[in-house]
């Protein structure tokens, strides 16, 4: 049977965990874990957050947990979800095991976006920038197209092979093989704006932005290794598409 | 004026698409479709009176900033929620591609041109959200003083 400490330190740590996996910036994740462990009545509480694990002790106590993250993507309404329950535990609407069920629960739902609708998705980035970034229309549909089933190869392949660099290199090969496939069959004109067009679903604005708001929190561990992932995954499109260049 | 008004409508899209792959809250996507449009509505200015690229990503960027910040206050949720996908349209991707190209192709001298564009474009949204930080805390700070004085 846990303790009331180990509770408490087993619901901050799960709530970090799903914050930290879901893409949430690092500073806001130690501030909900602090804020659950002080509206639980315990004070001196020491959080320690990274994007690879997270650890949590009581000062003074005899309770320090760890938690490993492994594998991180983007869900940003499971943080939403978590700093809602956050909120609510702290006006007393919820209690601990609740909080901690509650937690599990959100841990364990699936995206409430279905695959097609992130389909859609691709297609109205790709689409719509790709007319404000290179002022024309002609190649709207070609790009919209390939767009979308870029984002579809990213997102079988990193479902199956887990590993998000490779993936995104597949894609970026598929995209720029298809890009010059429909510019020689006549379909579009431009394989510059199709293959910029179709790239952007692909973006890793997540990493980015969370990298700039790291490092401007604070935060040396993370935000560098943020910007790391960031680099690896433009450096991986770069790499697909000058390789398609490169052979045509 | 037409295409400027095309231009905005696309924007309010690209930032819906975005939202929808990186799976915001629902009730979130209308928000952070407007603030992109807004957004994309300053930097279309600044780039009508010749500002720039660099410059219009720079009050682009302090824009979503504040405006993220407000709406995370207004809706209760994360101020990311809003941010990330109302970046998208700022991302310097055509100047990413342009220099892929070049250094494939083999063109140094115009690839190394196309990389310090997309990196002064990448430093100015970072320094954009750092004087939007400055800005939301600045407009904390007002808002408690003027609680203080209501409370006298």
């Amino acid at each position: 049977m846990l303790t009331t400490d180990e509770l408490i330190i087993a619901t901050c740590l799960k709530a970090g965990q799903i914050m930290v996996e879901n893409g949430s910036e690092i500073s806001r994740v130690d501030d909900t874990m602090s804020r659950i462990a002080q509206n639980a009545g315990v004070t001196g509480a020491n959080t320690y957050v990274t994007i690879t694990g997270v650890m949590m002790s009581i000062q003074g106590r005899n309770a320090t947990q760890i938690a490993a993250i492994k594998q991180r993507t983007i869900d940003l309404e499971k943080v939403a979800q978590v700093n809602q329950l956050s909120r609510s535990f702290a006006v007393h609407e919820i209690d601990l095991p609740t909080l901690h069920a509650q937690l599990a629960q959100v841990d364990q739902a699936t995206r409430s976006f279905p695959l097609w609708l992130q389909l859609v998705g691709a297609a109205l980035v790709s689409g719509p920038l790709m007319i404000m970034f290179r002022h024309e229309v002609v190649n709207t549909w070609p790009t919209v197209a390939i767009g979308t089933l870029g984002y579809l190869v990213f997102y079988l392949l990193n479902r199956y092979l887990k590993i998000k660099f490779l993936s995104e290199l597949v894609a970026a090969l598929v995209i720029g093989i298809m890009a010059e496939w429909a510019v020689q069959i006549g379909w579009g004109t431009n394989i510059n704006d199709i293959i910029i067009g179709s790239l952007m679903p692909l973006v890793p604005g997540v990493p980015l932005t969370n990298a700039v708001r790291d490092i401007l929190a604070g935060n040396f561990v993370s935000g560098p290794a943020r910007a790391v992932e960031a680099l690896i995954s433009a450096a991986a499109l770069g790499f697909g598409i000058a390789v398609v260049i490169t052979l045509f | 004026m037409l295409t400027m008004l095309g231009q905005l409508a696309l924007a309010y899209v690209a930032v819906l698409g975005f939202g929808l792959i990186i799976n915001i809250p629902r009730r979130a996507l209308n928000v952070a479709g407007w603030i992109g449009t807004l957004t994309w509505g300053c930097y279309l200015i600044v780039q009508s009176f010749d500002g720039g690229v660099v410059l219009g990503s720079l009050i682009g960027s302090i824009g979503i900033g504040v405006l993220g910040n407000l709406a995370a206050h207004y809706k209760k949720m994360p101020s990311i929620i809003f941010n990330i996908p109302s970046l998208v349209s700022f991302v310097p991707g055509s100047q990413a591609y342009q220099m892929v190209r070049t250094f494939a192709v083999g063109r140094y001298l115009t690839a190394v041109g196309f990389m310090l564009q997309v990196v002064m474009i990448t430093g100015a949204i970072a320094l954009g959200f750092l004087l939007a930080e400055l800005i939301n805390r600045l407009i904390t700070f007002c808002l408690q003083q003027w609680g203080r004085l209501r409370q006298i």
